[in-house]
């Protein structure tokens, strides 16, 4: 099953995308045409939006709040978790507070997040980095206690300073797990963007999907929300084929 | 700990339990210090008021709104609606995994779909849904549910892979029914399985019903939160946050104490 799997993904995947838009088209059919847009009238929607100037000003100011987040979120989230993680009990304490943490509702906090950064991009980069630093700390404490101790036991022997084995031993050994974190935090990220740009804002694409559902105009939604997917997916397959590129085996 | 390395394998649980406990003290006090941080911050001034009240005098108005029964409507709104996302999530996604399972042809087909589900922010669709139900609970119910349902299918399918097959064979050996394997065997080892999912579920339908709420939504305490921070009310809203994130807290510690439990049962 598995090299089957690996020699026809590309195959498989575009069956997948086929059978998707077969059956949004076939919803689109269901609904009567007024309530929905089909995938070609996305399509196109989405191809004259993307002539106009505005809409490049919104998805660059998207494009700015998710870059600033995630790299905040994977800078700060992999220091706080390589402190807690080297250390057993700090991370035995730390890890089911973050879990919780992870549950949490956190649109409950925007307006905390609002409050305390003003409207604008910081409180957009902010709720952003809330959303993707935590799984960034729970899989890079999980890869250090996954590492090999034989590993951290030949720096050792070699003598190195902890700055050098952290830099030259630990880091290279979970950068793989990192990878697969950094996928989770990055669609997290994405959405906190999203949810800030939804709410209380007047720039970025979620700002046009609220505008555009207050004026129930199904068509830019549906172009708007074609375009995110088809990014996320994107970005998505980037980091599972970095981190296979990665991974030692 | 040194104890615990250097005891047998035998005797190691105590002290690894004993361990655990400790553990446990340590995440609670530092829980508490850090909220303990936070009060002295907003009491000495250093945090203003108008930007976060102190979580004591939130739990204060928190407790006042429930005996004022205040914003009763709302949140039994979002009680039901979270309620009703998690039992058709649960149902839906256990069908589904169910399905899956049976037909290994569409589960190759629908595996890569399902691994990639979370990439993309299904929030996105919640306009789609308003166009297509209305605004009121229909819609806030679909988006939670979408959110919600790959976990539980995740989970139906893991369970179900999981099963060891010394089961099937003994089940075979008495010769019973496909109902009777299925209900007496199968079901309950796979349970620990599902459990997980359910947990995650219930997580899901929280964090669905309350933001699409916030966002656009005419009831729920979602809804009460964004009203309370556009009308610059404060108390009202720092309270409802904090039965949120209370009652999240409190569910989430139940349900991963049930979990342990049947997680102890599996490995038994």
């Amino acid at each position: 099953m598995k090299p089957m799997r690996e020699m026809q993904t590309p195959l498989l995947y575009a069956l997948l995308a086929a059978g998707l838009a077969v059956s949004w088209q076939g919803l689109y059919w269901i609904n009567g045409g007024s309530a929905l847009a089909s995938p070609g009238q996305a399509v196109l929607t989405l191809g004259s939006m993307m002539q106009t100037s505005e809409f490049w000003l919104h998805a660059l100011e998207t494009g700015k709040a998710l870059l600033y987040a995630l790299l905040i979120g994977l800078v700060g989230g992999l220091a706080a978790g390589l402190l807690l993680g080297v250390n057993r009990m700090a991370r035995d304490v730390s890890e089911p507070i973050l879990l919780n943490m992870y549950a949490i509702p956190k649109v409950t906090l925007y307006p905390l997040v609002l409050l305390v950064f003003g409207l604008g991009l910081s409180a957009k980069v902010a709720f952003g980095v809330m959303h993707g630093i935590i799984p960034i700390m729970v899989f890079t404490m999980n890869a250090i206690r996954q590492m090999r101790p034989v590993l951290l036991r030949a720096g050792q022997s070699m003598r190195l300073t902890r700055r050098q084995s952290l830099l030259h031993i630990v880091l290279p050994a979970i950068l793989p797990e990192i990878t697969a974190g950094l996928r989770l935090a990055f669609s997290l990220t994405l959405l906190g963007v999203l949810i800030g740009e939804m709410f209380a804002s007047q720039r970025g694409l979620g700002f046009l999907l609220t505008n555009a559902m207050n004026l129930g105009d199904i068509r830019t939604i549906m172009a708007v929300a074609l375009l995110l997917s088809v990014f996320a997916l994107a970005c998505n397959g980037g980091l599972m084929w970095l981190g296979r590129r990665l991974s030692p085996r | 700990m040194a104890e615990a390395s250097s005891a047998p394998t035998s005797a190691a649980s105590p002290a690894r339990r004993s361990a655990h406990q400790l553990d446990g003290l340590v995440r609670i006090a530092v829980v508490i210090v850090l909220i303990g941080l936070v009060e002295l911050l907003c009491r000495s001034g250093l945090i203003q008021p108008t930007t976060m009240i102190a979580p004591s005098a939130m739990a204060q108005h928190a407790w006042e709104i429930l005996r004022e029964g205040k914003f009763d409507k709302d949140i039994a709104i979002s009680l039901a609606n979270i309620g009703a996302a998690t039992v058709l999530a649960v149902i839906l996604g256990f069908i589904c995994g169910l399905l899956l399972h049976a037909l290994p042809g569409l589960r190759s087909a629908i595996e890569p779909l399902l691994a990639s589900y979370y990439a993309v922010p299904t929030f996105i669709f919640y306009p789609v849904f308003i166009v297509l139900f209305g605004v009121g609970s229909a819609p806030i119910i679909a988006i939670a549910v979408l959110l919600a349902i790959v976990t539980m299918i995740t989970a139906t399918l893991n369970g179900l892979d999981r099963i060891p097959r010394a089961l099937h064979k003994t089940a075979r050996v008495l010769r019973l029914t496909p109902w009777q394997s299925a209900v007496r065997v199968k079901l309950p080892a796979a349970l620990p399985y599902l459990f997980t999912g359910v947990k995650l579920v219930v997580a899901y339908a929280f964090i669905g019903v309350i933001a699409s709420e916030f966002i656009l939504s005419g009831s729920g305490i979602g809804y009460a939160i964004g009203y309370a921070y556009n009308n610059f009310e404060n108390n009202d809203m720092y309270a409802l946050m904090f039965l949120v994130l209370a009652s999240v807290t409190l569910v989430n510690l139940l349900l991963n104490a049930l979990d342990r439990r049947l997680q102890a049962r599996l490995r038994r």
